[in-house]
């Protein structure tokens, strides 16, 4: 296949990025805008960062985004590398695939079906709308993602390293610290982070199970948008997709690395 | 000897629990509860009507056109996405050309929508570009077309990551093949390249089509309420009017058509 790309087929490539990232440089461009709207280019101005950094119940909204996507990641990264050691650990493939099955619901699932059904849940259940609704539902779906990067790591270990370390009279808790969770970590950190941006990401579900008085970025940009036009938007997009951009980078580095250093597989 | 075994049995399932009560009370529990919600009305009395009340002409023309919608969303998110995927496969650094295609659905959708309420608003970048062309100010915000452009905008990196794994898996050779056998090059592409790209193509579809039936943030900020697919009524029912039993009834049609659209685009390889 090693024909070039011809020029039609260029341009089209280009075109498709144009329009990708048009949107994205079209908001940071305009977080520099004196004139305050998105049309009419008036002149350079940080005020709206500034604006955005007094603003103190936004960057509360933002600490609670990030302590929610931290913890929720973590949990559902120990809950999804049990399961997915539960998984491995079944004889029978018929019981294998019943499970994941169960496990893969969530990730089909769309947003709004599990919004709707974690909030009759929360409310049945007697727990509060808000902190902790939010918590558990995004640990609740980000654990089929955690289960799925995992799985395939411990799939392709091969069996024979934990017998040798068996018979060099390792003990169970041994096995899984010393010998299973290195080789799978790779699967774990992927887990993680993808657990991570599940989290940042979602909005469809927290806005079915937050209440009064607790709002995550998403939400807000939410209830903001529909107000209309404010420049504190852009501003706060910008950054994030800085954040977002270091994040990518970040993961991309680490899979790049693991990749190099894999040892011990099937394969 | 029988109790060690024994032992090792409960021993492993203890560690299990934590991901088993998951799948019980945020796997199974929810999808039952909105079963059961679905047979109460709206004062909370044990009834059918919900299920009479989705048979209405109201509520199948709402599903008709949410269905309508989803389907050319991935029509056109296919369109766009199969060539640039095939394209993407013949670059150098494809890899790295993949991320690049992946970065933007990192970026929060709510962020994305935002942005083009500005493009599309009535002083935007695209009326400025319609009145230099001599077409003048249109209204583009709140219509269908602003729909299903920023919907296709926004699923359009999940259709081609997909197509782009089964491209990229194929054996060139089998091109070779085609080619030293005396194939067109639209042959080839009709009778090789495309069947054995097509669980990439049906795994794509299937994860723009189901979303898109359920969108229910872009209706509201960017069609400004004029279409109403089966996830705006689901919210509108369940944080709106507060009659869940509809809400719940209305999910469980989603529900089975999730799993009927599923069945018709499985027999994937791997998940995701």
């Amino acid at each position: 296949m090693g024909n070039k790309l011809s020029p039609i087929s260029k341009a089209f490539l280009v075109l498709i990025f144009l329009i990708l990232y048009a949107p994205i440089f079209f908001l940071v461009f305009y977080s520099f805008n004196s004139g305050g709207t998105m049309y009419d280019f008036k002149g350079f101005t940080m005020e709206w960062y500034k604006e955005l950094f007094q603003d103190t119940r936004l960057l509360i909204i933002v600490l609670n985004t990030l302590v929610i996507a931290l913890l929720s990641a973590l949990i559902a990264t120990i809950i999804g590398v049990i399961g997915a050691i539960g998984i491995r650990s079944f004889t029978s493939s018929k019981a294998k695939n019943t499970v994941l099955s169960l496990n893969n619901v969530l990730i089909v699932s769309p947003d709004v079906i599990i919004g709707a059904s974690f909030l009759i849940l929360f409310t049945m259940a007697g727990i509060k709308l808000g902190f902790y609704s939010v918590l558990l539902s995004h640990i609740a779906f980000s654990i089929p993602i955690v289960v799925l990067l995992v799985l395939p790591k411990l799939q392709e270990m091969s069996p024979t390293l934990i017998d040798a370390a068996r018979d060099l009279g390792a003990s169970r808790w041994d096995v899984l610290t010393k010998v299973i969770l290195p080789y799978i970590l790779p699967g774990i950190f992927a887990g993680f982070f993808m657990a991570l941006t599940y989290s940042l990401d979602d909005f469809a579900v927290t806005f079915f199970v937050t209440g009064n008085g607790f709002s995550t970025l998403s939400v807000e940009i939410y209830s903001l948008a529909r107000r209309g036009i404010s420049l504190n938007i852009n501003a706060l997009s910008t950054l994030l997709f800085v954040v977002t951009l270091l994040l990518v980078v970040v993961y991309y580095f680490i899979t790049q690395r693991v990749r190099q250093t894999g040892m011990g597989g099937k394969r | 000897m029988m109790g060690k075994v024994m032992k090792n049995r409960i021993s492993r399932n203890i560690y299990f629990i934590p991901y088993v009560l998951w799948i019980s009370l945020f796997v199974i529990a929810p999808i039952l509860l909105i079963l059961y919600y679905s047979f109460f009305d709206i004062e909370g009395n044990l009834s059918l009507i919900n299920y009479q009340k989705f048979f209405t002409p109201v509520y199948l023309k709402m599903t008709l056109s949410s269905f309508w919608y989803a389907f050319l969303i991935t029509g056109i998110s296919l369109l766009v996405a199969y060539p640039t995927a095939y394209l993407l496969t013949k670059t150098k650094h494809k890899q790295l050309w993949l991320l690049l295609i992946i970065v933007p659905s990192w970026i929060n959708l709510l962020l994305k929508a935002y942005a083009f309420i500005g493009i599309f608003g009535t002083y935007g970048v695209a009326n400025g570009f319609l009145e230099a062309v001599g077409i003048g100010k249109q209204q583009i915000l709140f219509t269908d077309f602003s729909f299903i452009f920023v919907s296709v905008y926004i699923f359009i990196p999940f259709m081609i990551l997909p197509i782009f794994n089964a491209l990229d898996e194929m054996n060139p050779t089998l091109l070779d093949a085609a080619n030293d056998l005396g194939a067109s090059r639209w042959m080839t592409f009709r009778r090789v390249i495309f069947p054995l790209t097509l669980d990439g193509v049906k795994t794509g579809c299937q994860v723009v089509f189901i979303p898109a039936l359920s969108l229910f943030m872009l209706t509201r900020l960017i069609a400004g309420n004029r279409v109403i697919t089966l996830g705006t009524a689901i919210e509108q029912h369940f944080l709106v009017t507060q009659d869940w039993g509809m809400g719940s009834t209305i999910a469980v049609f989603l529900i089975i058509i999730m799993f009927l659209i599923m069945f018709v685009t499985g027999n994937r390889k791997q998940g995701v």
